[in-house]
């Protein structure tokens, strides 16, 4: 089994109001930054996953995804993996 | 008439309101419901409260669904017995995909706690049966995540198939954006599912049905419910 260090990015979907994107822009123009435009949040969630290879590893995590860790009425998610090499 | 089940997640806090108001008001014989349990045959019908289960961590609702009381919820509601989710409740049926759309951050970005009107916008469901079309019930809302969201598509469908059974309204029972607490598409205050056994709300008719209290309005909907 190898050990991967996963990191899945969840945020809304396009077109999906975000107010607390909104406030921050609103922050940040005060602030003047007037250049900074279309501001998003959202979430990352990060965790250690054993499989036995990357594409195994991937098809789990996509599965958390869908299961719990997005709600794809509203949100979009993508992950990435890297391996943790055995000290 | 069977047991009454008020679900209680950890983290749930109206389910004692809940328990109140069927037990004291209703006078119906009425249960907690611990998350861990996994047989519904003793109920008539199941209710999941408001509150913040499971701290509300990742998405309100998301958590809960995954309690080993929610399999048996969901058959329950597939069996076409009655299931009623309140706030947290609702984001729960909605996690569960017992009822479509999900419920955003409220627009205004903070949390709404006040008294709302809500129009009865379809009487035709075992919860609003003893109200009038289009009656404007005063019941309070305490929520930061209310604001329902569809596509556009679902919600077409939910107009179409009259699952649209609570909106904001005006005092007169004017569906308008100012009477539009938290942003929700079309107004939406609750749905129903198509088979018209699970409703899920954000206002709080529990907080709305004892004398005591502010307004009585929300009582038509246990009388509804619990009428035999």
């Amino acid at each position: 089994m190898e050990n991967y260090q996963a990191r899945v990015l969840v945020r809304l979907k396009n077109g999906i109001l975000d107010p607390g994107g909104k406030a921050i822009a609103h922050a940040l123009d005060s602030l003047d930054f007037s250049e900074i435009d279309d501001v998003k949040t959202g979430k990352i969630i990060e965790f250690s996953i054993k499989s036995k290879n990357e594409s195994e590893a991937s098809a789990r995590i996509e599965r958390a995804c869908e299961q719990l860790l997005a709600n794809t009425v509203i949100e979009e998610y993508s992950f990435d993996i890297s391996r943790i090499e055995a000290d | 008439m069977k047991k009454i089940g008020v679900v209680v997640f950890p983290g749930s806090n109206c389910d004692h309101d809940l328990y109140y108001v069927i037990k004291h008001e209703l006078k119906k014989d009425v249960e907690f419901v611990w998350h861990k349990e996994s047989n519904l045959a003793d109920y008539a019908a199941v209710f999941l409260p408001g509150g913040f289960s499971y701290g509300d961590y990742l998405r309100g609702g998301a958590i809960a669904r995954f309690s080993p009381v929610m399999n048996e919820v969901i058959r329950f509601a597939n069996s076409g017995k009655p299931v009623m989710g309140i706030c947290n409740g609702f984001q729960v049926l909605c996690e569960a995909g017992l009822l479509p759309g999900a419920l955003l951050k409220n627009d205004t970005l903070e949390f709404v706690c006040q008294h709302v009107n809500v129009r009865v916008t379809s009487p035709d469901s075992i919860f609003t049966r003893a109200c009038k079309d289009g009656q404007v019930l005063n019941v309070p809302i305490a929520h930061g995540e209310g604001n329902y969201f569809a596509n556009t598509e679902q919600l077409h469908e939910l107009e179409e198939h009259d699952q649209i059974v609570f909106q904001y309204a005006t005092v007169e029972g004017q569906v308008s954006p100012d009477a539009n607490p938290n942003g929700s598409r079309l107004n939406v205050a609750g749905i129903c599912n198509k088979n018209r056994n699970v409703l899920g709300m954000m206002p709080h008719p529990e907080r709305a049905a004892s004398p005591l209290l502010e307004s009585m309005d929300g009582r038509v909907i246990f009388e509804s419910l619990l009428a035999c």
